[in-house]
């Protein structure tokens, strides 16, 4: 499945939605910049990671933890490494 | 159309939310939370500070000196009877807590761990107190976590992700419950309930740099508006000088503790000409006045000299990380920069809505009639960061909240079981109020123009708006253009349209109802700022900078019908001898 229907893309913007800014924006900007890439196991991943409590998802994405699974790390690492992209990204061009 | 029937129906399920639910479903009563996002995703998962209480376990402390404090930050605008309350309940509710399950840290000897926080003092104004309940630092996921555990053990009912629209009434303008649509699949409830609580937390949203997550949208207040009820000291909105621009995060006072400085667009250290002193460690109001008035004055940095600059560079990469990791991690993740090396580009950041509701210290809503200023709405209650009881007046203080929204939540369902014993039956829903709330809804489902303007658009132009002309730089001509730049994006939102019609997971129309919701608290806002003359509180106007007790000791409620009207402060507490104002100085 690499067509990814548009009400489930919908289903985890909402999902992504959270109680701290920190995660609502980590989340959001990497769902908007990897997710139709994603494969059915990457996107289970993503969903299992959405499980997890706010505070937990918080320590795991702001480097205050590791995470104990191999994969969840590893998308703990991407979601980070797209959000610093990002920011990079956005940051030379506004000050050129 | 499906309809429920419940003895109260709470709306939010936030720490307000839920210290209510659980009281109610100890009670007897059936219980129904309806929440937009799942419950211990809510708002309150974030506050990481703590929770006041005068326990003396670190200081000598107690409740009159938390009281004292609490209205003296409060910039005498805050209610002293239902501070009284609030202070006095505040050890009851920690232990409280501790027994629902919540890990206080501990000192030594094992008793609950306090942390000294700004505003905290003993003996009326001496020295520092410290009295902060804390659970490491996450007091909040802490609190979240536990009350939901037990709400589930109470067998409290659960709406998850479901929105709120309106509330409901009778033809007497008694509140009967809501109207709410399941986000999963779109399906519409109509709740009926004997008494509504309203606990949908803060509107950090109107402005565009916030602390705020994306859901603290201000529905309850919108909801409130709508139905007739005016939303109190609006204007009173608390700003934190240094948030990462554009982005909001807070940047913590420690950077400027440890040595960090802030420079214009000129490289000058700005803070030498606001607070020649205190400099970069002048008090938060001020930095954050100084900060804005060098943007309005073209001193910015950027392309867009829209924010300035707080340098850490010169403290050199190892004090950096000893010192201050948190804000290194923050700044390389979200600006893509090493503080080490390059400077934070930062804007004041809004944080807190002291604004809201009107309630009594019972939390019942109450709106003025005829000459009573404060009558209870028949059936409807609000509690938390939505509400305004008034407990922070014109500025809240540090770990304030989380009381405000444990003591209160709790204080409402005492009043309900109450209300419960003497109203044993439901009343008859008004018809036309249903119609009125499908309206609301199903506006955003019709297809609508095609030139309409998109909802985010709107919404982004909104808070920009706000973020210019009502945040902490104000004045009569920038209020005054902000009210008219508002009241036409409220004309503009009328034509508006979405895309996405479906009903499964429709995000778009989910946002489009928040920034209804939004536009209700903007209007009330700017038009409450632009009214008080004085500076008072987190309300500071450059053109009338001092404290007016005579004309403004007043809270302002701002209606949708009938714009302003005032009403006096309570001044008079439950049983000790009001504190009467005073200048405030720290
Ligand atoms: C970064 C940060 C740190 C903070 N730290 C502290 C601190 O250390 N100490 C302190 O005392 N205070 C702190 N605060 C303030 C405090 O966290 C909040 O004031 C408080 O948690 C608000 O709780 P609440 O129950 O009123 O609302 P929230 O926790 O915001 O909950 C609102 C609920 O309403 C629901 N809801 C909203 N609209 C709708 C709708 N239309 N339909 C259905 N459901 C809806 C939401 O889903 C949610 O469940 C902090 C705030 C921030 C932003």
């Amino acid at each position: 499945m690499t067509e990814v229907q548009l009400p489930e893309l919908s289903r985890l913007r909402w999902r992504c939605r959270r109680g701290m800014l920190e995660l609502d924006l980590l989340l959001n900007t990497f769902l908007d910049a990897e997710y139709t890439s994603f494969d059915i196991q990457q996107s289970e991943l993503f969903e299992t990671l959405l499980d997890y409590p706010d505070q937990v998802l918080f320590d795991l994405l702001m480097d205050k933890m590791q995470a104990s699974d191999i994969d969840i790390a590893k998308l703990v690492d991407s979601i980070r490494k797209a959000n610093t992209k990002i920011s990079r990204e956005k940051a030379n061009v506004t000050e050129r | 159309m499906k309809r429920r029937q419940f003895d109260t129906l709470i709306i939010g399920a936030g720490g307000g939310g839920l210290r209510a639910a659980l009281q109610l479903s100890n009670a007897d009563t059936s219980v129904a939370v309806v929440s937009k996002v799942f419950p211990t995703r809510s708002h309150t998962v974030a506050a990481q500070g703590g929770m006041n209480a005068a326990l003396s376990n670190v200081t000598q402390d107690n409740w009159h000196w938390h009281m004292f404090d609490t209205v003296k930050g409060s910039d005498y605008l805050g209610d002293q009877d239902a501070i009284e309350y609030m202070c006095r309940a505040a050890p009851k509710a920690v232990y409280e807590l501790e027994h629902f399950g919540v890990p206080f840290s501990r000192l030594d000897n094992g008793s609950i761990y306090q942390r000294p926080f700004g505003g905290q003092s003993q003996n009326f104004g001496g020295d520092q107190a410290a009295r902060t309940c804390a659970a490491a630092d996450r007091t909040g996921h802490a609190i979240l976590h536990s009350l939901y555990q037990q709400n589930i053990h109470a067998k409290t009912h659960f709406f998850d992700e479901y929105f709120a629209v309106d509330l409901l009434k009778d033809e007497e303008g008694h509140v009967l419950g809501a109207l709410v649509f399941n986000i999963h699949d779109g399906e519409i409830i109509v709740i009926e309930a004997k008494t509504t609580l309203l606990a949908t937390g803060g509107a950090g949203q109107l402005f565009r740099t916030t602390t705020n997550a994306l859901i603290n949208t201000g529905d309850g207040l919108g909801m409130a508006l709508r139905a007739g009820i005016p939303l109190q000291d609006m204007e009173f909105f608390q700003f934190h000088p240094t948030g990462i621009a554009g982005r909001g995060m807070l940047i913590t006072e420690g950077a400027r503790g440890e040595g960090g400085y802030l420079v214009n667009g000129d490289g000058e250290r700005l803070m030498e000409r606001y607070a020649p002193k205190a400099k970069d460690l002048a008090s938060r109001d001020v930095v954050s006045r100084a900060i804005a008035t060098e943007v309005r004055d073209g001193r910015g940095c950027g392309p867009n000299k829209d924010h300035v600059m707080l340098k850490l560079d010169h403290l050199g990469e190892a004090v950096i990380q000893k010192r201050l990791p948190g804000i290194r991690q923050t700044c390389i993740t979200f600006l893509g920069i090493d503080p080490a090396e390059t400077p934070i580009p930062v804007f004041p950041t809004a944080h807190y809505t002291m604004g809201g509701i009107p309630t009594n210290r019972y939390g019942q809503v109450v709106v003025p009639v005829k000459d009573t200023p404060e009558e209870p709405v028949f059936g409807l209650y609000a509690a938390g960061e939505c509400a305004c009881v008034s407990v922070h007046g014109a500025n809240r203080l540090g770990g304030n909240s989380l009381l405000d929204i444990l003591v209160f939540g709790r204080a409402a369902a005492n009043h309900i079981i109450e209300h419960l014993a003497e109203n044993r039956y439901h009343l008859t829903m008004d018809e036309n109020s249903i119609d009125k709330a499908m309206e609301n809804l199903q506006r955003w489902d019709q297809k609508g123009k095609t030139d309409g303007e998109s909802v985010s658009q709107l919404r982004d132009e909104l808070k920009a708006v706000m973020e210019e002309h009502c945040s902490v730089f104000r004045n009569e001509d920038v209020l005054k253009q902000g009210v008219e730049k508002v009241e036409q994006l409220a004309r503009r939102l009328k034509d508006a349209r979405i895309d996405d019609q479906s009903s499964v997971f429709n995000t778009a129309k989910v946002e489009a109802l928040e920034l209804d919701n939004l536009m209700c608290c903007a209007l009330a806002t700017i038009h409450s700022a632009y009214a008080r003359t004085e500076s008072r509180g987190a309300h500071s106007r450059m053109d009338y900078t001092e404290r007016d007790d005579k004309h403004w000791m007043r809270h302002s409620l701002y209606s949708l019908e009938s714009g302003l009207d005032y009403k006096p402060v309570r001044t008079k507490p439950m049983s000790v001898d009001s504190f009467p104002p005073k200048p405030r100085v720290y």
